[in-house]
């Protein structure tokens, strides 16, 4: 198993304005890219349970151009209410983190994909 | 028409500054106009609501000062956006304020343009009437009430009403509240470009030096617009653009990564190409821009909620840790009992919140990690209330029940709360929250933004 993060050069969460909260996660190499769209860890069902939301609300991106996934989600809480934790929404990523992630050979690989 | 529009931002936001010799050295080197962005709702709903400016006054009056003595010495506009942080009236007149001072202390002559973003509330409750405002997703809830209890409308501007003020013949427009990509897009469209170019341009412009491959410290970015696209080049010499940093910095605070959508239509960046102009410099083609069937602008408004008073404290004991919840649902209970017996306050007059740092204190509800780690929590307790003095005497009450709640592992009176200061509550002052996501459908780009010139 290897983390989320080893795999990655960039994991962040930020508001896109008060009412919204998004994701880049940004990958290392077209590997490590691959490996997590295919291990079906870090997708939109997985995210909808994670921070409690509907699945049809998540917006899910697949970047290839840039190894980059980003993922939108409505704010529970919207940013400055009195229930909330995190203004910015700059901390929300940190569930993501150290999601386990399989290692071995790619299975995107074997499906024969190519890297571009 | 002319060929090309050469734009400089000054930074990503008035308030963190830039450094005076990359400024001089990008206006030097040719410039159609400088802009800078000097607002965000990133911080939350208190400045909008408040009226309050983000300083530091001194910091914002140092860059507006050299912006506009390299502008004006080059004869070329200067276009700020959402002035004083939030773009109301007060934060307008803030920003307008430091300007006239400027002119005064530099015996600078220019025609300046105001433009005032605040909404009326009876004007906005009269365009709900009217069927012109609809919700985004999420909203909160909008009703006539909603609007006349709140304190403070803005409309945020697409580029037309900054033209205006640019066929004015205004050196230096100072705009309320403002599209970020409208600073940057105005100018050249009026010059001729292609608003596909234009706006995504200012996309990559807004933020200053942050598209950059390793933005070192705030700085100014540059961008040569033509017909067919645009190229991004960091004026100073130590930063670079890299195709993936510029790629990259389309996706930032945007929820959708390839779809921007402004006043007047959407920006479609999907097969934008980004493409290396040398080592430091970007070549951007391939966007496109879709008008929109009707022209709207975004309402953002922030209404009062109370009063804050918080005090902190750490909880070291083991003992209490292991029973943290139970416990603070004690402390409630005595707490609620109390405040009625003094303040003849109901549970429901305001609130107590036990923020458990060291829990789910970044995230609450969010929080999907439940066993508790750690020796250790930091508490802030956080009451709001419907003034500051009844805050304020709630604070005392909470961190007196706390402090001295027994547990049973315990015999005789003990103190739980590690508190470092003397006094422990500290007043938060008014708190805001935002009351509107929804966009208003306007017949004349311009129509809700009334503009004001003044020559100094």
């Amino acid at each position: 198993m290897q983390e989320l993060w080893q795999l990655t050069k960039l994991i962040r969460s930020k508001n896109a304005g008060p009412f919204e909260l998004t994701f880049d996660i940004m990958f290392k190499d077209f590997d490590g890219f691959e490996r997590v769209l295919d291990s079906d860890v870090l997708c939109a069902e997985n995210i909808a349970q994670l921070y409690k939301i509907e699945i049809s609300q998540v917006r899910f991106f697949r970047i290839d151009n840039l190894l980059a996934i980003k993922i939108t989600i409505p704010r529970h809480i919207f940013s400055g209410d009195i229930e909330d934790t995190d203004i910015y929404g700059g901390q929300f990523h940190g569930p993501l983190v150290r999601l386990q992630i399989e290692v071995g050979p790619n299975p995107g690989k074997q499906r024969g994909y190519v890297s571009d | 028409m002319i060929q090309k529009v050469r734009a400089i931002a000054a930074t990503g936001n008035l308030s963190t500054g830039f450094r005076e010799e990359t400024l001089v050295g990008a206006v030097k080197d040719g410039a159609h106009f400088v802009g800078c962005d000097a607002g965000t709702t990133d911080s939350g709903p208190f400045y909008l609501g408040s009226g309050q400016a983000r300083g530091p006054r001194e910091g914002v009056k140092r860059n507006l000062r050299l912006i506009l003595r390299e502008a004006l010495s080059a004869g070329i506009p200067v276009i700020v956006g959402t002035a004083g942080h939030a773009g109301g009236r007060p934060h307008l007149e803030w920003t307008l304020e430091i300007v006239r001072e400027l002119a005064t202390e530099n015996s600078w002559h220019f025609k300046l343009a105001a433009i005032d973003s605040e909404i009326e509330k009876d004007v906005l409750a009269e365009a709900l009437r009217k069927g012109e405002i609809s919700p985004l997703s999420p909203a909160p809830r909008l009703e006539r009430e909603d609007i006349l209890r709140a304190e403070r409308f803005v409309a945020m501007m697409g580029i037309e009403p900054i033209q205006r003020a640019l066929s004015a013949g205004a050196q230096v427009v100072i705009a309320g509240r403002c599209s970020d990509v409208a600073i940057y897009a105005a100018l050249p469209v009026l010059r001729g470009i292609p608003r596909e170019v234009a706006f995504h341009a200012g996309k990559i412009l807004e933020c200053g030096a942050a598209s950059a491959a390793q933005r070192l410290y705030p700085d100014c970015m540059a961008a040569e617009l033509d017909q067919g696209g645009f190229t991004v080049e960091p004026p100073n010499p130590a930063l670079r653009c890299t195709p993936q940093s510029v790629a990259a910095h389309t996706l930032y605070e945007s929820g959708d990564p390839h779809h921007l959508v402004e006043s007047g239509g959407m920006l479609d960046t999907s097969h934008a190409k980004f493409e290396a102009a040398s080592d430091r410099a970007v070549r951007v083609t391939g966007s496109r821009f879709v008008p929109s069937a009707t022209y709207t602008v975004r309402i953002e408004g922030a209404a009062l909620v109370g009063y804050r008073s918080i005090v902190i404290a750490g909880i070291r004991d083991p003992l209490v840790l292991r029973q943290l919840e139970p416990f603070l649902s004690t402390v409630r209970s005595v707490v609620e009992r109390k405040v009625e017996d003094s303040l003849k306050l109901r549970s429901d007059q305001y609130s107590v919140r036990f923020r458990v740092y060291g829990r789910n204190g970044s995230l609450g509800e969010a929080e999907p990690v439940t066993e508790q780690e750690g020796h250790e929590v930091g508490l802030v307790i956080d009451v709001v209330a419907s003034s500051q003095r009844l805050a304020a005497d709630i604070i005392p009450i909470v961190s007196h029940t706390g402090l001295h709640n027994p547990i049973p592992e315990h015999q005789g009176l003990i103190s739980n709360f590690a508190y470092p200061f003397s006094p422990g509550g500290i007043d938060a002052g008014p708190v805001y929250q935002f009351c509107a996501n929804h966009v208003w459908r306007l017949e004349d780009p311009c129509e809700p933004f009334k503009m004001s010139v003044e020559s100094l």
